[in-house]
């Protein structure tokens, strides 16, 4: 319907319109990049105090994709913290709701460059996840195989169009949007991604449903050379 | 103390200089003791010695102690310029009386020092102004003050600036009751209105009309080229522009935007072939880039000067004899103001051209002559006092002691524009001063005041500080500053979005030259020379004017005419076809026409109702039609229409007109729109929630920008009845938004829809399909877009599945 069916290192997987990754046959959901307590993040480091609510955004999101799924497993693909302070901080209505949403299934939090140690909430804490072939890692690596990971916040559009929040997939990686509310993103277009992704990959763009477009199809963003 | 005849003193110098008193003036003698007296005189009527000569008199004994008169200025040039030329009868006469200028350019110890030794005359502008009242030393300051000029009142009367200079002379009248207010104003179209706000509420407030002087000669230009379809630039009215440079001494040439005055200025100089000396002049220039044309000018070396509203108000610029505007004025009033910068001689008639930009604009400017003829000036209707700037007030006033609600209250309610304020609604005001409103309530930063008994007072006296630190209500939009690269020279100012918007190799026009965009470094825009002839980017942010209600009006019922004589041939044959072909559009009813174009269902509306409110129009029709499902895809408006096209046609646009639920509609969009995001950094600001200036320095635009979207969306988000977005709900409505003339609209023609269906564009349509500004609809029509055109994609890449 709205989600995009696809296969990928010979498992069935959905990119969802939302942002997030469903395997159903192990019922595991998978999201990237939360970014939880950006703006407590900010507002330590000096910046413009924001209030909290960005916190809520992302949680009653995932609270939607986890109800509409029913997942056995909930993996996060690191940086779903602002930074270890952020996680340590988050308000204790935030911290009950998340422990809500873990209740009853296995929850995963992998580690990103912005949260890399442990925290003090439910669930447990990887560098990375294997199973079935696949890995779960925050930053995809140049070697990669059957690797999902996040990291890039990749974003991208049909010429002409405005960019959305995209899934990047290849027959070698699939790298996630962000699932965060307040979080920028990187065109796909861009050279890092361009050097990881294989020319014949697909953009899946997010938004009210998953709409598969080809990489090769992407324009250079004006002023990329440098 | 009768002043009915000038002091022999007075008389004799105005005898050495050859002068008579102007009637006007001797009234101002004569009514001097009036609590508050408004004198509306054309430019050049000797106005400003007016308004002093009152003081002069009074001050010429030598007893009077202290501050005796503040003038009060909207721009720190004009109060430098009276310093200098009230400086000449003062010595002449060898008067004791000692005149000084504050303004942001004063220096620190000099402001000190006036605090504690306040001059007989001080000239000032109202931030300056309200800043002195927020002293704690004020009672001391302005113990005594008898009289207040407030020049150019009419140029402060519709913004927030004169808002708060109002509110600072309530408070300043409360520390000098027997204080005496006098306005001085150009020409406008409800004297009364101005009155009403400058004495003290509800104090009357006579009105002096000074002779108007012979009517303007004014006249459009008209050249044997045809004026282009579309666009502002005029570009090819430059030759006749040139001939009309040359037979006068001094041309100021007006713009509407600043965009299109470099514009105009870059392809005057490539036709200036005999290197006239011309300058230009506006707000995004660098100020002592500004100041040399300034010198030039009144040095008589400049012959002509492409500037915007920046050379509006009446700073003498010496010996112009001939204005020209370019582009429609869209308001008849600016039009007179601004032609009457034009001989400054009293009773010499003042000369004007207006040049139209494209063909629409033929018709605007010959509707706007008619009514520059018949003195049919336009306004707007007033609107009661922002609750923005009396928030700042709010928070200046704690600056300068404890206080109670009562007093400041009562003390408010002698403001013109607060009269009507509702005692719940000051309460508002003072309780988001006091905590920053119920969403904010768990952030330090913004409790600021505290109540001990009925007296409110700063929780932190060192508050004190930033409150004055942020204070203003003037709004540039965050602008960054433009240099070559490896050089210190400053070009000028461009706005924060219009910078985000350029990638390097991008070339632009700045003070009249091209430049190459090379990069940001800071908060610097860094640029190299270009040497090519055209930019790439012509246009930066400038504002844009709407036309005004009765301009529209006018153009409406001259379409009514059966011929029109005084159009030239190649406009009223364009109307002329318009009428075969399909229709002209009449006063009371709305034409909408449809037609297919470029592969896309079009409509044309012409509402007639100005450019921000047919944005709006735009929004809540498109809106409409995404609900009906008719998948519209972007829009485009102008003055006079708005241009729909999407994937169906619409058969039916009557029910799209429905004035019922037109509100609702509003309220969705209006939630995520950048126009309110806009206007609620600037209402944010000017209440003090957010802070402009820190003790850190300045923030950067982007840093501002950042914030106050984010805490805009949250407050929509979480708390939606928080004041400052009640502010920026009305104030967008009135302004960006234009609601109510959309609401003008309707009302005038009942939702009268006259729909023609064609096979093909129109003539008066034609236009809009040139027309810059297209504002893409992001719905499901845009949405098929997309999946259609990934769909195409994966087909060409052979990807149908992976």
């Amino acid at each position: 319907m709205n989600d995009y069916a696809f296969t990928f290192a010979d498992v069935s997987l959905v990119a969802r319109a939302d942002g997030s990754l469903w395997w159903p046959e192990k019922a595991i959901l998978c999201v990237s990049d939360l970014h939880l307590g950006k703006s407590d993040r900010i507002a330590r480091r000096g910046g413009t105090l924001l209030p909290p609510y960005e916190t809520q955004e992302t949680l009653w999101q995932l609270q939607e994709a986890i109800a509409d799924t029913s997942p056995k497993t909930v993996i996060c693909l690191g940086d779903s913290f602002d930074d270890l302070g952020a996680a340590m901080s988050l308000p204790a209505d935030m911290q009950k709701m998340i422990a809500g949403l873990q209740a009853g299934r296995n929850w995963i939090w992998i580690e990103g460059n912005h949260d890399p140690g442990p925290v003090e909430l439910g669930g447990s804490h990887l560098l990375d996840y294997h199973t079935q072939g696949l890995v779960f890692r925050h930053i995809a690596t140049a070697a990669g195989c059957g690797e999902i990971s996040g990291h890039y916040h990749p974003k991208a559009g049909v010429p002409g169009l405005r960019q959305v929040r995209s899934f990047l997939i290849d027959q070698n990686r699939v790298i996630m949007p962000s699932f965060g509310a307040y979080t920028g993103g990187l065109s796909a277009a861009s050279q890092p991604l361009r050097d990881l992704m294989l020319p014949d990959g697909l953009a899946i763009l997010t938004g009210s449903r998953a709409i598969p477009m080809p990489l090769s199809a992407l324009v250079r963003p004006q002023g990329a050379r440098r | 103390m009768g002043m009915t005849s000038l002091p022999p003193l007075f008389r004799d110098w105005f005898a050495s200089k050859g002068w008579s008193i102007h009637p006007h003036q001797q009234a101002m003698l004569d009514r001097a003791e009036e609590p508050a007296l408004l004198l509306i005189a054309p430019t050049g009527g000797g106005k400003t010695l007016s308004g002093f000569l009152p003081s002069l008199v009074e001050l010429s004994d030598g007893n009077h102690e202290g501050l005796h008169t503040i003038y009060v200025s909207p721009l720190k040039a004009l109060a430098a310029d009276i310093k200098r030329n009230l400086g000449t009868p003062v010595s002449e006469m060898g008067l004791p009386i000692r005149i000084e200028d504050r303004t942001g350019d004063t220096s620190y110890t000099q402001k000190r020092r006036q605090r504690a030794d306040p001059p007989h005359i001080l000239l000032t502008t109202p931030e300056s102004l309200a800043l002195l009242a927020s002293y704690e030393d004020a009672p001391r300051i302005f113990k005594g003050v008898q009289r207040i000029i407030v020049d150019e009142i009419h140029a402060l009367a519709e913004s927030k600036r004169g808002d708060q200079l109002m509110l600072a002379l309530s408070r300043i009248q409360t520390i000098a009751p027997d204080l005496r207010r006098v306005g001085l104003s150009a020409t406008v179209e409800d004297p009364q209105a101005i009155a009403q706000n400058l004495a003290r509420h509800p104090d009357p407030c006579p009105i002096l009309q000074a002779d108007p002087g012979p009517a303007p000669d004014i006249s459009m230009l008209v050249t044997d080229e045809k004026p282009p379809w579309s666009g502002g630039g005029a570009a090819y009215s430059i030759p006749a522009v040139l001939d009309l440079v040359k037979q006068h001494r001094t041309t100021l040439i007006f713009h509407n935007t600043r965009a299109q005055a470099e514009i105009y200025f870059h392809n005057l100089w490539l036709a200036n072939e005999d290197a006239l000396p011309i300058g230009i002049h506006h707000g995004s220039l660098d100020r002592a880039q500004r100041e040399k044309v300034e010198a030039a000018m009144v040095a008589g070396e400049l012959r002509a000067i492409v500037c915007t509203g920046s050379l509006d108000l009446g700073i003498d610029w010496g010996d112009v004899d001939l204005v020209v505007q370019i582009g429609a004025p869209k308001n008849v009033k600016r039009l007179i103001q601004r032609i009457g910068r034009a001989n400054h001689r009293y009773n010499a008639p003042s000369k004007a051209v207006i040049v139209p930009a494209n063909r629409f604009e033929v018709v605007e400017c010959v509707a706007a002559l008619q009514a520059a003829k018949e003195n049919d000036l336009d306004g707007d209707p007033g609107s009661p006092g922002p609750r923005d700037v009396l928030c700042q007030h709010i928070l200046l006033m704690s600056c300068s002691g404890p206080f109670t609600a009562d007093a400041l209250f009562a003390e408010i309610k002698t403001v013109g524009a607060y009269a009507s304020l509702s005692r719940a609604a000051f309460d508002d005001c003072l309780e988001f001063c006091a905590t920053g409103g119920y969403a904010l309530r768990a952030y330090d930063q913004w409790q600021r005041l505290k109540q001990v008994g009925d007296v409110w007072q700063l929780r932190d006296p060192r508050a004190a500080q930033r409150i004055r630190m942020n204070m203003g209500t003037i709004f540039d939009y965050e602008t960054l500053k433009v240099r070559f690269k490896r050089g210190a020279k400053m070009l000028g100012e461009i706005e924060e979005g219009f910078a985000a918007t350029l990638t390097p190799g991008d070339t632009f026009l700045i003070g009249g030259q091209i430049v190459r965009y090379e990069g940001l470094n800071q908060l610097t825009v860094e640029v190299s020379r270009n040497k090519g002839r055209e930019p790439k980017v012509a246009t930066f942010n400038g504002t844009k004017f709407a036309t005004s209600t009765q301009l529209s009006q006018r153009i409406l019922q001259m379409f009514q005419q059966d011929s029109w004589p005084a159009l030239p041939a190649h406009t009223s044959e364009w109307l002329h076809m318009q009428r075969d072909f399909s229709k002209l559009p009449e006063p009371g009813r709305i034409l909408v026409e449809t037609f297919p174009q470029d592969g896309r269902q079009n409509m044309v509306v012409y509402g007639f109702a100005g450019i921000n409110a047919h944005r709006t129009l735009g929004l809540i029709l498109t809106q409409r039609m995404e609900a009906a499902g008719l998948n519209p895809l972007g829009f485009v408006v102008t003055d006079y229409a708005l241009l729909i096209w999407g994937l169906n046609e619409v058969t039916d646009p009557a029910p799209l007109f429905d004035p019922q639920n037109m509100y609702d509609g509003l309220e969705t969009w209006l939630q995520g729109n950048a126009v309110m995001k806009r206007t609620f950094r600037v209402a944010a600001t000017i209440a003090g929630l957010i802070e402009r200036n820190t003790r850190q320095g300045r923030k950067t635009g982007r840093q501002a920008t950042f914030s106050s979207d984010i805490l805009y969306d949250t407050l929509a988000k979480y708390d939606p009845d928080h004041l400052m977005l009640r502010i920026t709900r009305e104030e967008a409505m009135r302004g960006l938004v234009d609601f109510g003339r959309v609401e003008d609209m309707l009302e005038r023609t009942k939702g009268q829809v006259d729909h023609l269906r064609l096979s093909r564009v129109t003539p008066l349509a034609a236009p809009l399909f040139l027309e810059p500004g297209r504002i893409p609809v992001w719905g499901e029509g845009r949405e098929r877009l997309m999946q259609d055109r990934a769909a195409e994609l994966m087909e060409e890449a052979g990807l149908t599945s992976l």
